[in-house]
Formats: C-alpha cells, sequence, structure tokens
C-alpha cells in the first residue's frame, strides 16, 4: 500500500518560480483572472488580486489558451515576464528547471505542467545526454496496478530473509549531524511510508528512530562512530561504507561546530572539537579483510543483509568481485558527481568516475562472471529525477540509492554553502537550534513522500511505454536507451525522445 | 623525522571588492517597514556587515552573501531580488572562465582549498583537462599513520639528467660523474609572464614567492636587475641575450639557466656546463606537433631538462593544435618507446589554470609543471588583457606591494600543494614522482564513452 499524496505549499512566503507575475495599479480589481486562472495563481485582495502562487503558472506557452490572464484583463494591468533571479538558482547537474520541477513534485505530487524540463539537467553528458528508445508500435495497453516496480535486495539465495522493496530506491545515509533531526527523520518515515529504506549514515542511530527499525540502514563507516552490537542487530540491512562519490578515497570531516553535545554524545566524542573519519578502513588492506569485516557483521547479526558501498575506481568490476565473494548481498556503487555533504571542489569533480559508467561497467562484468543474478547493484551519487533513476536500471543497476534529491524537495536550493557557519540557511543541513526549526516534521515528510510517488508514476509510464511489466526486466537493457552523441534516430528502430 | 615541506599561509585580504556571480537587488519603494525584517533576519548577517567602499562604489553585500535566498522568499512586497552580475560573466574568457578566476581569488586570499556542499554542480566533462578523471582506491594506502595518511606524501621532484645505471672501473671506484640534480619540494615553477602590466612590484612578488616556496622563478635575463640578487638561489635565468653579458659572479651563482631552442641548443648547453659544472640547463620550446620527435632527439644528445610551453589556453602552435595533456601523453610515451624516458626532465606549461590541470598534467607525463597567468590571478587579475594594450590596469598592479603579492601567491601554490596532496591520497601514491605517466590510474573520457556510450540503444 502507497501512502497518498497531500499538498504541501513553500514553507516560504515567496515561493521560487520561473515566471513573475505582478498586477499594476491600472488593475480595477474586476476579479477576471481569478476566476480564468486554473491553476490558482490568484488569490483575491482588497483593493487588487494578490499574486499568491506564481510558481503554478504556466508562463508564455499559456498564451495560446482560452484562459491566458494578460490577454484577457481588461486593463491590461497583468504583467508577465521572465524571473532574473531564476537563472541563479542551482548549477549545470541541477538546473533551475530541474529545482523548480522538484519542487513542484514534493508540493503537489504532480509532474510538473509549467515547460520545466523535470527529465534532465544541464550538464551536457552522461544522463542529459542519454534517452530512451521507445518502440514504435504500441503494445497491448498495461494497467498502471499491473505494473510492478518492486525488487528483491537479497539474490545471493542464502539462508538470510528476502527484503523486498515496492520501489526500486532507498534513501542514503546523511548522519546525524550533518543535517537536522527533522531532516533525519523526515526522510525516514517517508521510507517507512514508501515501505523503503533509509540509511543512518556515519553518526550512529538516534532513539527517535528506534520505531522505524525494519526501514532503517545502519551504517559502519571508518570512524566507527556510533557503532555498537545493539544498533547492529536492530536492523534488517548493514552498510559498510568504504568511499563515497563525493568524496572518493577522502576521510570524513564534521567542523567542530556541528558537533553539539547531542553529536558528540552520540559519537562518543567531545563537544566543539572537529572529528575525522578516517580513509580508508584501517583494519581493511585485502579483500580477505573485507570479508572478515562482513562476517563479523553476519555473525552479530544472524538476519541482516550486508551492503557495501563503495567509489568508482578504475578497477570498480574487480572491487564489485571482491564484495561477493566476500558474502555482500548489495553492492552500492556510488558516482562521483553526487554526495551532499561538504567536500573538497578537487575531489567532487575529478576523482573516480561517474555512475553512468561505472554501472554498466560492472553490470557487464558480473554477467561475464556468471554471478550478476546472486547481487543487487545500488547506482547512487548524482541520480536526481525518474529519469536518471530508469537510465541507471537500464544500465545495469538493480535499483537506487538517492539524498540530495530529498534535499530539494526540502527546499534546498544547492547553494552550496551546506558548511558555511551555523550552517545551511534554510535550515536542511544544520544543527543549529534556530535553524533547524524552520521546518516541520510533518510538512517535510510529506514533501518527500510527495516527490517519491510522483517519480514512481513516471518509472511506471516508461515501463509502460516498453511494454515491460516489471522494473526488474529494465535492469541492464542498453537496447533501449541511447547517447545523443552516438545514435541518430534515423539508425534506429524505435522512437529517440528527445 | 626530516623536517616536512610546509607552506606557511596567511589571510591576505583583498585589496578590491571582489566580482561575485550574483548581485542583491533591493527596491525601498512600496516597503512596509515590517518589524522584523527578512534583511534583521539574514543567516550571514548580510546586511548589518554592508558598507560601500569609497574608491569603487560597490557595496561589499554581495560577496558577503551566500545566495541562500531566505530575504527574497520572505519580503512581503517581494522588493528583494537577485540578478546575474554582467560583470562576473564578462570575466575572463571561454579558458580562463569566471569559476576558475574566482576560485583562484579564493584561495590567494585564504590559503585554503576550496571546499563546499552539495556535490558537484558542473558540467559533466568538457573540453581540454575536464576529459579525464583520477583514479582512487578503496582499501590501498600508503601509509596507515595520521588522519589522511598526506602527512608522508612527498611532492619532491628534480630536474636534470638521470643515470640509468652507475659503472665502475677494475678498482671498483665509481667511473662516472652523476650529473647535478634540482631538487624541488613541489612540482612547479613560477613562470614568465606572457603578458602583464609594467612595474617592478609583479616581479618581486613572484621572485619571493618563488623563495618562500623553496623552488624557481622564471626571469629574462634582459629583465634581471641588480636588485634581484638576494634571490639568485631561486632564479632560473632565461637566456634572451648573450651568454658573455652575464656577469660571473651570477653564472656562478645560479642553478638552473633555461635556454631558448634552436638546432644547435646541445653546443651552447655544452658551453655553459663547462663555466659552471653545477649548472642544470632547461631547454625552452614551444609544444608543437614535432616535439616528440624533437625531445627524443634531444634527449639522446645529452639534454637535461625540456620545459615544453602551449599556448595560454593549452594549445599547442599549430594550425590544428592538440591541447598540452594530449601531445605530452605523445611525448611521453615516444620517450618509453625510445627507452630514454628516465634520462630526461620534461616540464610543462601553458594552460595551467587549476590545482587539478597539475595532477593531471603529470599523469599525462610531465615532471613538473610552470605556472603563469595564475600568479597574476592570485594578485586579483581579472584577465581583461588591457595591459597587453599599454591600458592601465583596472586592479592597480602596477604599483602592487611585493610583499602582499607574494604572500598571495604562497596562498595559493600552498592550497594547490594541498590539493595535489588529496589526489595523491585518494589514489594511495607516496609520491608525486610516480604519479608521473601513470595513465592507467586514469581515466579518460574517450575510452569511456568508446565503451560504454557509443554501444548503446543497438537491437539484438
Amino acid at each position: 500500500m502507497l501512502p497518498e499524496v497531500k499538498k504541501i505549499p513553500s514553507r516560504f512566503r515567496n515561493a521560487l518560480s520561473k515566471y513573475r507575475v505582478t498586477i499594476t495599479k491600472e488593475c480595477n480589481n474586476c476579479g477576471i483572472c481569478i476566476k480564468l486562472c486554473p491553476y490558482g495563481v490568484y488569490k483575491a485582495g482588497s483593493k487588487k488580486p494578490r499574486v499568491a502562487a506564481e510558481h503554478l503558472c504556466l508562463g508564455f506557452p499559456c498564451s495560446a489558451n482560452e484562459f491566458y490572464c494578460v490577454n484577457k484583463c481588461p486593463e491590461k494591468a497583468i504583467q508577465l515576464r521572465l524571473n532574473p533571479a531564476f537563472e541563479i538558482l542551482g548549477d549545470r547537474r541541477w538546473s533551475p528547471d530541474l529545482l523548480a520541477s522538484t519542487w513542484h513534485m514534493a508540493e503537489t505530487g504532480e509532474i510538473p505542467y509549467q515547460g520545466l524540463n523535470y527529465k534532465t539537467g544541464d550538464s551536457g553528458g552522461g544522463f542529459d545526454k542519454l534517452r530512451f528508445i521507445f518502440p514504435r508500435e504500441k503494445g497491448p495497453e498495461i494497467p498502471d496496478e499491473e505494473v510492478s516496480t518492486a525488487i528483491e535486495l537479497n539474490r545471493s539465495g542464502d539462508s538470510r530473509p528476502g527484503v523486498r522493496i515496492p520501489v526500486p530506491f532507498y534513501l542514503g545515509g546523511m548522519s546525524f549531524g550533518s543535517v537536522s533531526i527533522v531532516t533525519m527523520l523526515s526522510r525516514v518515515k517517508a521510507a517507512a511510508a514508501l515501505n523503503t529504506f533509509c540509511c543512518t549514515g556515519e553518526g550512529g542511530y538516534p532513539e527517535e528512530l528506534i520505531p522505524y527499525d525494519d526501514h532503517m540502514i545502519t551504517q559502519v563507516a571508518t570512524g566507527l562512530f556510533g557503532v555498537s552490537e545493539e544498533s547492529l542487530k536492530r536492523v534488517r540491512i548493514v552498510e559498510f561504507k568504504y568511499a563515497q562519490g563525493a568524496k572518493p578515497g577522502l576521510g570524513g570531516h564534521l567542523l567542530g561546530d556541528k558537533v553539539t553535545p547531542r553529536v558528540a554524545r552520540m559519537r562518543e566524542a567531545v563537544a566543539g572539537s572537529a572529528l575525522f573519519s578516517p580513509f580508508p578502513f584501517h583494519s581493511v588492506y585485502s579483500v580477505e579483510d573485507h570479508k572478515k569485516h562482513v562476517d563479523w557483521i553476519k555473525q552479530t547479526n544472524s538476519r541482516a543483509l550486508v551492503s557495501v558501498k563503495v567509489s568508482t575506481p578504475t578497477d570498480v568490476d574487480m572491487v564489485a568481485v571482491g564484495s561477493y565473494y566476500a558474502g555482500a548481498h548489495i553492492i552500492q556503487l556510488d558516482g562521483s558527481y553526487g554526495g551532499t555533504g561538504a567536500a573538497p571542489d578537487i575531489a567532487k569533480k575529478n576523482i573516480a568516475m561517474p555512475i553512468e559508467y561505472a554501472v554498466p561497467k560492472v553490470h557487464k562484468f558480473l554477467s561475464e562472471e556468471g554471478i550478476r543474478d546472486k547481487i543487487t547493484i545500488i547506482a547512487s551519487g548524482g541520480i536526481r529525477s525518474a529519469y536518471d533513476m530508469a537510465k541507471a536500471i537500464a544500465l545495469g543497476a538493480n535499483g537506487v540509492c538517492l539524498g540530495t534529491a530529498d534535499l530539494v524537495a526540502l527546499e534546498c536550493i544547492r547553494c552550496h554553502h551546506c558548511e558555511s557557519g551555523r550552517g545551511c540557511a534554510r535550515g536542511i543541513a544544520t544543527t543549529d537550534e534556530q535553524l533547524t526549526n524552520l521546518m516541520e516534521l510533518e510538512w517535510a515528510t510529506q514533501r518527500i513522500i510527495n516527490m517519491y510517488l510522483t517519480w514512481r508514476r513516471q518509472l511506471v509510464s516508461i515501463l509502460k511505454r516498453l511494454g515491460m511489466k516489471s522494473v526488474t526486466e529494465l535492469v541492464g537493457r542498453f537496447d533501449v536507451i541511447g547517447h545523443l552523441d552516438y545514435i541518430k534516430q534515423e539508425e534506429i528502430e524505435g522512437e529517440l525522445e528527445l | 623525522m626530516p623536517a616536512k615541506y610546509h607552506i606557511h599561509t596567511a589571510q591576505a585580504a583583498n585589496r578590491f571588492q571582489l566580482i561575485t556571480r550574483s548581485g542583491v537587488i533591493a527596491w525601498e519603494e512600496g516597503c512596509l517597514k515590517c518589524p522584523s525584517c527578512v534583511k534583521k533576519a539574514c543567516v550571514y548577517k548580510v546586511y548589518e556587515k554592508r558598507g560601500i567602499d569609497s574608491r569603487q562604489m560597490l557595496e561589499s553585500l554581495d560577496s558577503v552573501c551566500k545566495d541562500c535566498f531566505r530575504c527574497v522568499q520572505g519580503c512581503p512586497k517581494q522588493l528583494i531580488q537577485k540578478g546575474f552580475n554582467p560583470a562576473y560573466k564578462a570575466l575572463g574568457d571561454h579558458y580562463w572562465t569566471p569559476e576558475v578566476i574566482s576560485g583562484l581569488w579564493y584561495q590567494a586570499e585564504a590559503g585554503r582549498i576550496p571546499v563546499s556542499g552539495g556535490g558537484y554542480g558542473g558540467a559533466f566533462s568538457g573540453p581540454g583537462f575536464d576529459t579525464m578523471w583520477t583514479d582512487m582506491s578503496e582499501i590501498v594506502r600508503p601509509t596507515r599513520d595520521g588522519i589522511h595518511g598526506r602527512e608522508y606524501i612527498s611532492t619532491t621532484t628534480d630536474i636534470g639528467r638521470k643515470l640509468m645505471a652507475l659503472e665502475f672501473d677494475e678498482t671498483g671506484a665509481l667511473s662516472v660523474t652523476p650529473p647535478p640534480v634540482v631538487e624541488i619540494p613541489l612540482p612547479l615553477l613560477l613562470d614568465m609572464l606572457p603578458w602583464s602590466p609594467p612595474g617592478m612590484g609583479i616581479k618581486l612578488a613572484i621572485l619571493e614567492g618563488a623563495k618562500s616556496l623553496e623552488t624557481f622563478a622564471i626571469i629574462r635575463q634582459s629583465d634581471f636587475t641588480p636588485a634581484m640578487k638576494e634571490y639568485l638561489p631561486n632564479i632560473a635565468l632565461y637566456i634572451d641575450g648573450q651568454v658573455s653579458d652575464i656577469e660571473p659572479s651570477v653564472l656562478s651563482a645560479l642553478r638552473l639557466i633555461e635556454l631558448p631552442y634552436s638546432k644547435k641548443v646541445i653546443v651552447a648547453q655544452n658551453t655553459l656546463k663547462k663555466t659552471n659544472p653545477g649548472l642544470v640547463t632547461i631547454i625552452r620550446m614551444d609544444l608543437n606537433p614535432d616535439s616528440a620527435e624533437e625531445v627524443v632527439r634531444l634527449t639522446k644528445e645529452g639534454a637535461e631538462a625540456i620545459h615544453l610551453v602551449a599556448d595560454e589556453y593549452g594549445l599547442e602552435r599549430s594550425d590544428r593544435p592538440l591541447f598540452i595533456k594530449e601531445r605530452t601523453r605523445d611525448i611521453h610515451l615516444r620517450l618509453v618507446e625510445a627507452g630514454v624516458r628516465d634520462q630526461i626532465t620534461l616540464i610543462s606549461g601553458g594552460g595551467i589554470a587549476m590545482a587539478e590541470h597539475v595532477a593531471k598534467q603529470i599523469i599525462c607525463g610531465s615532471d613538473l609543471l610552470s605556472v603563469d597567468i595564475p600568479l597574476l590571478i592570485a594578485m586579483e587579475c581579472r584577465v581583461c588583457r588591457r595591459c597587453k594594450e599599454g591600458i592601465a590596469c583596472p586592479v592597480e598592479l602596477e604599483g602592487v606591494d611585493p610583499v602582499w603579492g607574494a604572500g598571495r601567491i604562497r596562498n595559493l601554490m600552498a592550497a594547490w600543494h594541498n590539493q595535489l596532496l588529496e589526489i595523491l591520497g585518494a589514489m594511495g601514491i607516496r609520491e608525486v614522482k610516480r604519479l608521473r605517466g601513470e595513465m592507467g590510474r586514469a581515466m579518460f573520457f574517450e575510452d569511456l564513452e568508446k565503451d560504454i556510450f557509443a554501444t548503446l540503444g543497438r537491437r539484438g
């Protein structure tokens, strides 16, 4: 059973929008615009209507419509123009359009209609140049409810329980300390509502999470912060973090300012002093050492699945094989372009390969080794949309792991200043009490749920167009995606979606 | 334990107001004078800290604003907006982009490496150095000591010719004299500038920078003045006149000399080395499609070090130029094929704009690099190139204080050094010497695209 969409508007007075609508002095408050607009852009006002929701405005394409307020206003008092502040938002990976689309999904649970590009960003490569190739001939109509988006995480065939999630994704670790307790809890609650998982990250297991034990993945990372036998025993999945895409080969660093007394207690550290999570595991210098780690977890918790999170070096395929033979159920490939925490810019841009390369490389290699069916590949690091998710699966992943998209649903604008002073000024990645209060738990939880429900619907529609009844049919289907630089419409049988 | 190389950094404030990506636009008209104005609630206290710089008539606000949009989204009359700063877009050019320039400014000011949250926000790949990624190692590390083990990573590089083997006579005594080698603690030389405003301040800042970094600045013979004598241990003199014009005391104090390339350059090198046997000579030549062949020939004839210089965009001299990293790969591999790679030191320059370029260029086969324009940018240069036209520098570099300038250069190089350590650390490599030519520890766009994306979309 999936949760329901509820409308959850922006928590700020003025939502950020692509268009700006202003009503000039000429307005006689006739109210025509309020009646005309089917999107609820206007609200009644005492002297003139109030522009209450510019971000819901269709913009210039609306001029073709009967209800285009700019033309219908008897006093010509409505001005519509592009919002000059809009282009400053985000970056090339998360374009302003992609941000606004995500906000729209989080607010309404609907695919945006405002002419926003919600399928790709502006990075000029990778996912942004990959397109699905849909069959020209429509097959028999498949009803939505017959399309399955569920995946099984334990494919090993061992005696441990199966863990089936109804959506091909779970939420990645953001430690307590790097994000606020509201952010952390909202992600966990959303994961529970969607019947999937959320990872604790490396900051320990706050007691607020105990009610959600069945939906938690607890992380064992190099600093071993907050790792205890008791917390390892609570969960159904334990994740080893060898490396992370945002800073491959580098340790973690939590600034002293963020180590509040509570954070310190949970991490068994001293408040106010910076915490370093070293790289790599100082107890692992070989695949044999790695197996010892996996065995340790399996011994501690007899029902848990073990996931191994690694970055994407040149020999990522060998790393994956090693993880499999050490007994991992899940290998999570964390590509270099993702991540949420603070990291040196040089590492984010240059070290390790993007996930779009790593996933097919590992998928092919494991297939050739004859072990692809025995392990679950989870792709992460730079998956921004339902389309990225579907493309990652077509490239060979079983499912994906997400983080940044959640933060965007909570109205992150990707200013990249998570680490400045008191932390995120928008109250997402901060432990500052006042800033944390900018966001309510119910609000945040529902925003994330809304976004992912919309993603799921998009995935279902992609699968249907491909004539597939299950997302498991999409895994590694290199024939249903093409890259715009190497494939032309006239060379293929299907329809390249541009 | 031997002393570790450490670059001392100290905040060196900008002299001019920063040119920022975006600016705040706030109107007064229509203001409701709310008792709890969003400007007062600014998390970064931008509006409290604001002030007008009287020299430039610029607001300080924009250099403090961190684009959180709280005020934009909070003002009930929507009187605050943000807009792109046209002056930012106009900085530099397609290669020396506003992002590159402002990144260098930050590092020169703070001496720290740029760190930000929220993952990577740039292009998937791009031209030049943006077509490669460096490797990392999941488990193998140089050492398990220290927080990252990076305290033990060496960035020391040698300049000079190497013997491939020692030879001994019948009595067991060494029968060959090892050629002189100059060792520098970071793989960077400070090069002559392709263009620059006039004035001694800039040159002295670079010299002082080279001295405190324990490396060398390449100085034209024609620019050399007696005031520079105290910097002789850190000068690589570029011969643009007659060797006979150099004072003997200067010549004997020099450890590095750079000779312009000519067909007879080896003869000139040998003559020089007769006068000062401790001298290491570098042959400076334009990078071009024939470089590989010429470098192999010079190496076989006894060259010690070759400095291959591309233009300021990293392009070789040709009608259809290759980028510096591509040509260097070609040269490196040709030297390897000829079995002489380890005898020669390859120095590359031109278009080295960011710390990542240092690591990537070394992976592609250079032993060390020369850096030029970033030295000016460290001193707030905006890459407007007006000085080339003889127009006054907008940031008054003609009269720059050499002490301040040297501090900025030191800060920038410290940040680059630290970033180089990050890359080496992630790869589990303990010395920058071992990074040279390690192309197997890098991933190239062309290869990955061909292997993976070019095969997609085919039925059956």
